[in-house]
């Protein structure tokens, strides 16, 4: 204690970054794989351009996403409207900007709530084992016996269409996912000699769960969750297109190609420029979540 | 554990999970904010008559005893009568099920070929153009969203081009024979050429769409597992034997990675039933999705009831038959 207290504050200095060394050497060893993964890297370019455009959406357009202008209604992508309008006379260009904010919210929604089902769902099966695990694992099965879509859109009509239910659908249907894994970990790690030696001490499941199994069970479930995000955005786009998610005059991707559906021929822009939107923003997490696949597992890359 | 034991025991925990989804489906449907009466009947409907309302469809009752008498039905085979057509739900979903499946089949076959083909192209041609065009298609099949690539195809194939029906399952005008619903195969069992080219130039398009992201998982699965065997033991010694490359190629490599592309086909068929109702609402095909879609839009519960039991059924018995086969292959499986 008193050696620490005497050295100057270079040395402090040098202390900590001794100490620190490892991690940092672990770092600058992920920063070069990803340099050296260019589908990672085009994948975070992606995203990072995604996120910024939600941020600074107001900054990148002047009109509306939402108020009707019935003088311009349906006017080809100009100067003024690149993305030309819809039939309202809305700005596609502002919709299509202010969508990402749409997107980043259900995207961040529907992670949290399913990576929290999910994990619980999970962590505890894999912990307690025999019965506990059994049940929670029919349960799981049961939610995996129907495809994703129809899950959902049956989720969202009997909720009620909106928004705020159809990112409360859609995590009802990802949350599985998680809970396979987190089972997978948490089995993993409980049968390790260090959970035997804090139960020996005497702690309880709880405290063992929380702070020993969950932590270490945790990496490879944010992993899957950013090679799940891209799905996130196909279903919400999917159940917004049929009218069964987001509602007008949200500007929500899919609901927007829906809006376009009916002047697809004459004005097709209302329909093809959300619809780049999404297959973009989709293509750089599926890039991302390859070039994280092929850093974890080496053998996967050639 | 022997492989009869283990049908026994999977089909035994089916019908476990298929109780499950129904008491699933029955809570959705019946305990949530949405008013199916309110719905059919419009908002000004007076009181006596959606209590009359309420009554013709048990929804006075306790909702445990609604409950159970919709387990009996179920017993039965009965999902109700559908409030829209006045038909039993069963009746509509055995006149739209085919269409689906007809639907399915012919995306499946589709993307394992495009798929299969790829991904060994893909492997053996490492890194040269066909691999790079066959990588491109298939991230773009994962990323696209379905309905917008379908839009878009009817866009360029019928309105633009003309070269294709833009939607629906037969012209107007021919009616092919019905015996089996599955219209390709009921045409050829006739004989009825033009009703065949019909349906198979209405088939095309959906099939397509609908096949395109199952092609692009297949086609990455095989490239992987091809170049996994490819490296393999005894392919050096095959090849150092000096059988010819197509030989080793498709007589060694190609048998041993196709296995894994079993599990990725009964993976797959999910996302299509997931796709079927988007690509279904697009082109008009007259399908269990689109049936549960437009129910849904206008509440007709025991439609949706019904149908979303009747997917899940579907889609489990799927599974249940890729795992059957795959335990039949693998030994190492029944556990």
């Amino acid at each position: 204690m008193n050696s620490v207290k005497n050295i100057s504050m270079k040395g402090k200095i040098d202390l900590f970054l001794k100490q620190r060394e490892p991690i940092l050497e672990d770092w600058k060893h992920t920063y070069y794989l990803w340099r050296s993964t260019p589908l990672a890297m085009i994948g975070t370019v992606i995203i990072v351009i995604f996120l910024c455009i939600a941020i600074f959406a107001p900054l990148l357009t002047s009109f509306s996403p939402t108020d009707q202008n019935m003088n311009e209604r349906l006017l080809p992508p100009s100067s003024q409207h690149i993305f030309g309008t819809d039939q309202y006379g809305r700005d596609v260009f502002s919709r299509v900007v202010y969508g990402t904010r749409v997107e980043v919210w259900i995207i961040f929604i529907v992670s949290i709530i399913s990576i929290i089902i999910g994990t619980v769902v999970g962590i505890i099966a894999g912990y307690f084992g025999g019965v506990v695990d059994e049940i929670l694992m029919r349960i799981t099965d049961m939610f995996l016996a129907f495809p994703r879509l129809v899950l959902a859109m049956v989720l969202t009509a009997a909720l009620g269409p909106n928004l705020t239910n159809t990112m409360i659908a859609i995590a009802l249907v990802d949350w599985t996912v998680y809970a396979r894994l987190g089972r997978a970990e948490a089995m993993k790690v409980k049968s390790q000699p260090y959970i035997e030696a804090i139960r020996a001490i005497g702690a309880k499941d709880f405290r063992i769960i929380a702070f020993h199994v969950l932590p270490m069970s945790i990496s490879p479930v944010v992993v899957q969750l950013t090679l799940r995000m891209g799905t996130i955005i196909l279903t919400a786009a999917g159940l917004g297109f049929l009218g069964l998610g987001a509602q007008p005059p949200t500007p929500e991707w899919g609901a927007i190609v829906s809006d376009g559906r009916s002047y697809l021929v004459d004005q097709w822009w209302i329909t093809t420029f959300p619809g780049i939107a999404i297959a973009l923003v989709v293509l750089g997490f599926n890039f991302l979540g390859d070039g994280i696949r092929d850093i974890l597992d080496p053998r996967l890359r050639r | 554990m022997k492989l009869g034991t283990y049908i026994l025991k999977r089909i035994f925990l089916m019908v476990i999970v298929m109780l499950g989804v129904a008491t699933i489906v029955f809570f959705i449907t019946h305990i949530i904010p949405a008013d199916p009466v309110g719905a059919i009947l419009g908002g000004n409907a007076p009181i006596e008559r959606i209590d009359e309302m309420r009554h013709q469809l048990g929804l006075d009752k306790p909702v445990l005893l609604q409950f159970f008498d919709y387990l009996r039905g179920l017993v039965h085979a009965d999902f109700g009568v559908s409030l829209k057509s006045n038909r039993p739900v069963l009746t509509d979903i055995i006149n739209y099920f085919p269409a689906t499946i007809e639907l399915s089949i012919v995306s499946m076959i589709f993307a394992v070929i495009v798929g299969v083909v790829l991904g060994v192209f893909s492997a053996i041609y490492r890194n040269k153009p066909v691999d790079h065009f066959s990588r491109v298609f298939s991230i773009l099949g994962v990323s696209m969203p379905v309905f917008w690539l379908g839009l878009l195809l009817l866009l360029l194939f019928y309105y633009n081009l003309d070269w294709l029906p833009g939607g629906g399952r037969h012209n107007l005008f021919i009616f092919p024979t019905h015996i089996t619903g599955l219209l390709l195969l009921d045409s050829i069992i006739t004989r009825d050429w033009i009703a065949f080219w019909d349906v198979l130039r209405h088939i095309i398009l959906p099939a397509f769409v609908l096949g395109y992201a199952s092609a692009a998982s297949i086609a990455r699965i095989m490239r992987a597992s091809m170049l996994d065997i490819l490296r393999q033991d005894f392919i050096r010694t095959a090849k150092s034997k000096g059988l010819p490359k197509r030989v080793i190629i498709y007589r060694h490599a190609l048998k041993n990675a196709l296995i894994p592309v079993v599990t990725v086909i009964g993976l797959s068929f999910g996302s299509l039933l997931s796709g079927a109702v988007l690509t279904e609402t697009i082109f008009s095909w007259p399908g269990l999705g689109r049936y549960i879609v437009n129910a849904l839009l206008v509440l007709d519960y025991p439609a949706v009831t019904g149908g979303t039991l009747f997917i899940a059924f579907i889609y489990s018995l799927a599974n249940l038959l890729v795992d059957i086969s795959y335990a039949t292959l693998d030994p190492r499986m029944r556990v």
